[in-house]
């Protein structure tokens, strides 16, 4: 598998962390309530198809990405930096 | 207080050459590891080319100028070699010294680009990485940097403490390649 680094260009996925769904760029609010937080901290889909995680390009050039993919064919959509999907906050 | 002896990090375990690969440490002089602050990177690049007459790298790219050379150096930083960074630039950046802090070996021959293929995933063809390309990428399981710095000769950078694991990896892929001619 290669993921595609916004910055690095074509990268072999060996220079990558996996770091989770990318749910956990949207942090609920403080005042949210337990059901929200508990939902942001436990809670997770098991999904057949597309979805959206979040890499470390650890043994790269050490951005964060979001990088959209596809668990049943393992096609790998694309990658974005997770500073430019949160617009720098967070 | 005592007299301290300085030492580089391959002392003593290199050159080394097999096949048509020969492997040397470099001494590289100052390293200044320069992150823009925030806003601050169009300001930056002016900076560094009145300071030091070479601008910001693009990622990938190295800029040289003498003996002085700016690699890129990750997300949202770079690499000053060569020459300590002029005060000035501390305006618009983080300056981190990193002069004690890399093993520097140049990795150089008619067949290095073969060495460098058993131990990086990164792509060496001409076409993607030309001379003065450079990259953070995996060298035998350690975080690296690789510049190309001539058509059959390749520096690598790793951390300091790895030196003697660079120097085993490289060995044992050069004896390889050169058992398999």
């Amino acid at each position: 598998m290669r993921i595609p680094c916004p910055i690095c260009g074509n990268r072999d996925s060996r220079e990558f962390d996996y770091m989770g769904h990318a749910l956990t760029l949207d942090r609920p609010a403080p005042d949210a309530g337990l059901g929200a937080w508990d939902d942001y901290l436990h809670n997770r889909e098991n999904p057949a198809g597309p979805t959206r995680d979040l890499w470390f390009h650890g043994l790269g050039c050490g951005a964060w990405l979001v990088v959209s993919r596809d668990t049943v064919t393992h096609e790998v959509f694309g990658a974005e930096l997770a500073r430019d999907v949160t617009g720098g906050r967070a | 207080m005592a007299e301290l002896t300085a030492k580089t990090p391959c002392a003593g375990l290199l050159p080394i050459s097999a096949g048509r690969v020969t492997v040397t440490e470099v001494d590289p002089g100052p390293m200044t590891a320069i992150a823009p602050f925030k806003g601050k990177e169009k300001t930056l690049a002016g900076a560094l080319d009145r300071a030091h007459g070479l601008g910001g790298p693009a990622p990938g790219q190295t800029r040289v100028k003498g003996h002085v050379r700016i690699l890129w150096f990750g997300h949202a930083h770079a690499l000053l070699v060569g020459v300590a960074p002029k005060p000035t630039l501390a305006r618009h950046a983080a300056l981190t010294d990193q002069g004690d802090a890399w093993a520097v070996v140049q990795v150089e021959g008619a067949e290095a680009r073969d060495v460098l293929a058993r131990l990086t995933p990164l792509d060496l063809r001409d076409a993607v990485f030309a001379v003065d390309a450079t990259a953070r990428t995996e060298l035998a399981h350690m975080q690296a940097a690789i510049t190309r710095v001539g058509a059959q000769a390749w520096q690598m950078m790793v951390f300091r403490s790895m030196a003697t694991t660079l120097v085993h990896d490289l060995d044992a892929a050069m004896r390889g390649v050169a058992a398999r001619r």
